[in-house]
């Protein structure tokens, strides 16, 4: 329920209520190449604290993101949902983003620790997470 | 198409939106700029030892950038000498033959053919070089940027680059041992002609509107402190940042002026970042007075150094323009760390490297998208036929604005266009040669 909830919020841009579900100290992963990577030693496509995910919303809001002026549509599909014992959880996704005139995909899983309720972890796993994103400045 | 056209659709002051959307020029550019120039293929960082490959595109050529087994840079079609499948389908690896999936037919990573699958059906001699692997006739490596080129009467790499490689030097050797390592990348891409992007490369003029929303969020927390570009609010073209223009379409904008020349001042400049109180406590705790210096090596070094046609080091990035068709483009921000073998920092390099990693995050998705959205609505709103000039005249006629240097380079501030209109005359020029390109077999 959590993670239909989750995905609602942002379909819904209520960006803040979304950061809520978060836990205090947090991590948005969405790495660079499948398995993952060490993100010490490697960049990803995003790798927010708590703080950056606050600087992320920031900036959207400014009205000033031109890459999301205007915003776009989304609805997100959340299945394969999986939680197991020791607070992790998985999903698989699609989002269908209509921005400019087409409506466009994002596709992959998501791997999630949850501690009291909330998400410690969420990191993000395109399919092409390897390959050239056009505007991805979603909140995935 | 008529060469002398190219004099018609690059103007002193404007270009003609035909250069941006003409297919026919598109196709003419990945011959007479992706073939004739010397090309940006990869970092010798991606392919460190013998056997080790990447593949890539020179233009829209599929290629495998290699390190043979005797330690030679080779960039070698991707393409069977047979029947023209691609051979390689893996993105990087290590391999000292390639096979292709279809027949069979194997070459060494030289490019020479090693053998074909029941050869006694052919009544040709396979010894005769027509059936290696084609590969590109000139590769060279400048510190460890390698470049390729089809033309036979190209100069050499390290005179093609010319006076660019003074910032390229101090950009490297800001570093241990003056080197860098590629560590992934953030990867863009956008519906535009990939000029659009070198156009924006030392652009100054653009950088509080199209990310006025990176300022801002980097000033959330600290609203009177200067952070990231806050040096262009204001009067940008009264800083003493600048940008500098060299022969053969390369420039240069230099914003470290704008910087105290004092340990740690860059470091001050950057936002907020994860992790970046726990990893600066533990480098000050290392490294105490000599902290500063190692934290601005994890900050992004204020230069946008620019190789036409396709490579720019921005900030601590190493950007790739890739061009894929006349109204698309990849641009793949590779991330770069620190290499210290001598241990100059003094065990604090992990440290530095992962700050590094977050600051170099940070204006591929905070800025770069923003301007990304601005090249694919250039590309939409040039579909209007009779609109027809792209204007480039900041800066022109204006007396003593654009400063000649012994040197012969040209200084101006730093939001003049004079870089756009140099590179522009060079593009002209080069579309209007008929270049010696070639291929060779010879491994």
């Amino acid at each position: 329920m959590l993670l239909e909830r989750e995905a609602r919020l942002l379909d819904e841009a209520r960006f803040e209520e979304w950061l809520g579900l978060f836990a205090p100290q947090c991590a948005y992963w969405i790495p660079a190449r499948p398995g993952a990577g060490d993100p010490r030693r490697e960049v990803a496509v995003a790798f927010d604290d708590r703080r950056r995910l606050e600087d992320r919303i920031y900036r959207l809001r400014t009205g000033s993101a031109w890459s999301q002026a205007p915003a776009s549509r989304t609805v997100r599909l959340v299945t394969n949902i999986e939680v197991f014992e020791n607070s992790m959880a998985r999903s698989n996704f699609l989002i269908s983003e209509f921005r400019s005139g087409e409506t466009r995909r994002w596709a992959g899983w998501c791997g999630y620790r949850l501690k009291d309720c909330k998400i410690e972890v969420k990191q993000v796993n395109l399919l092409d997470c390897d390959q050239n994103l056009r505007n991805p400045s979603l909140l995935l | 198409m008529n060469t002398s056209t190219f004099s018609e659709l690059v103007l002193e002051d404007r270009v003609h939106r035909a250069i941006y959307t003409d297919p026919a020029i598109f196709e003419m550019e990945m011959t007479r700029i992706f073939g004739a120039v010397w090309v940006y293929l990869a970092h010798e960082s991606q392919i460190p030892g013998n056997d080790d490959y990447i593949t890539a595109r020179l233009g829209l050529r599929p290629v495998i950038a290699v390190r043979d087994s005797q330690g030679k840079i080779r960039c070698l079609y991707n393409r069977c000498a047979h029947r023209g499948a691609r051979i390689c389908r893996e993105a990087r690896g290590s391999a000292r033959t390639f096979q292709c999936p279809y027949h069979g037919w194997t070459y060494f990573n030289t490019g020479k053919l090693r053998g074909v699958p029941w050869p006694e059906g052919y009544a040709c001699d396979f010894k005769d070089p027509q059936f290696n692997l084609a590969q590109v006739p000139r590769v060279e490596s400048y510190r460890g940027f390698i470049f390729g080129t089809l033309n036979l009467d190209a100069p050499s790499l390290s005179e093609y680059l010319g006076l660019v490689r003074k910032p390229i030097d101090e950009w490297l050797d800001r570093h241990p041992g003056g080197k860098v390592s590629v560590r992934e990348a953030n990867r863009l891409k956008f519906k535009g002609n990939w000029k659009l992007a070198y156009d924006n490369a030392a652009d100054g003029y653009h950088v509080v509107f199209s990310h006025r929303s990176l300022l801002e969020m980097e000033h959330r927390a600290a609203k009177d402190a200067a952070k990231g570009m806050s040096f262009y609010m204001g009067k940008p073209d009264e800083a003493p940042m600048y940008v500098q223009v060299f022969a053969r379409g390369h420039h240069f904008k230099d914003k470290r002026p704008n910087v105290e020349k004092r340990a740690g001042a860059l470091w001050e400049l950057e936002a907020a970042h994860p992790g970046m109180e726990h990893y600066e406590s533990s480098i000050r705790s290392k490294l105490g007075e000599k902290a500063g210096r190692a934290l601005d090596l994890a900050a992004s070094e204020p230069v946008n150094i620019n190789v036409f046609p396709n490579l720019s080091l921005l900030g601590n990035h190493i950007q790739v323009i890739q061009p894929l068709a006349v109204d698309e483009t990849d641009t793949t921000w590779y991330a770069t760390a620190l290499v210290d073998e001598a241990g100059e920092l003094g065990g604090a390099a992990d440290a530095v490297n992962a700050l590094r990693m977050r600051t170099q995050e940070a204006f591929p998705n905070f800025g770069e998208v923003d301007d990304a959205v601005n090249f694919e609505e250039i590309q939409r709103g040039l579909a209007a036929c009779e609109d027809e000039w792209v204007y480039m005249h900041r800066g022109l006629g204006i007396p003593g604005r654009v400063r000649q240097q012994a040197d012969g380079t040209l200084k101006a501030p730093a939001t003049d266009e004079v870089f756009m209109r140099e590179h522009m005359k060079e593009w002209k020029r080069l579309m209007s040669s008929q270049p010696r390109l070639a291929i060779t077999r010879e491994p």
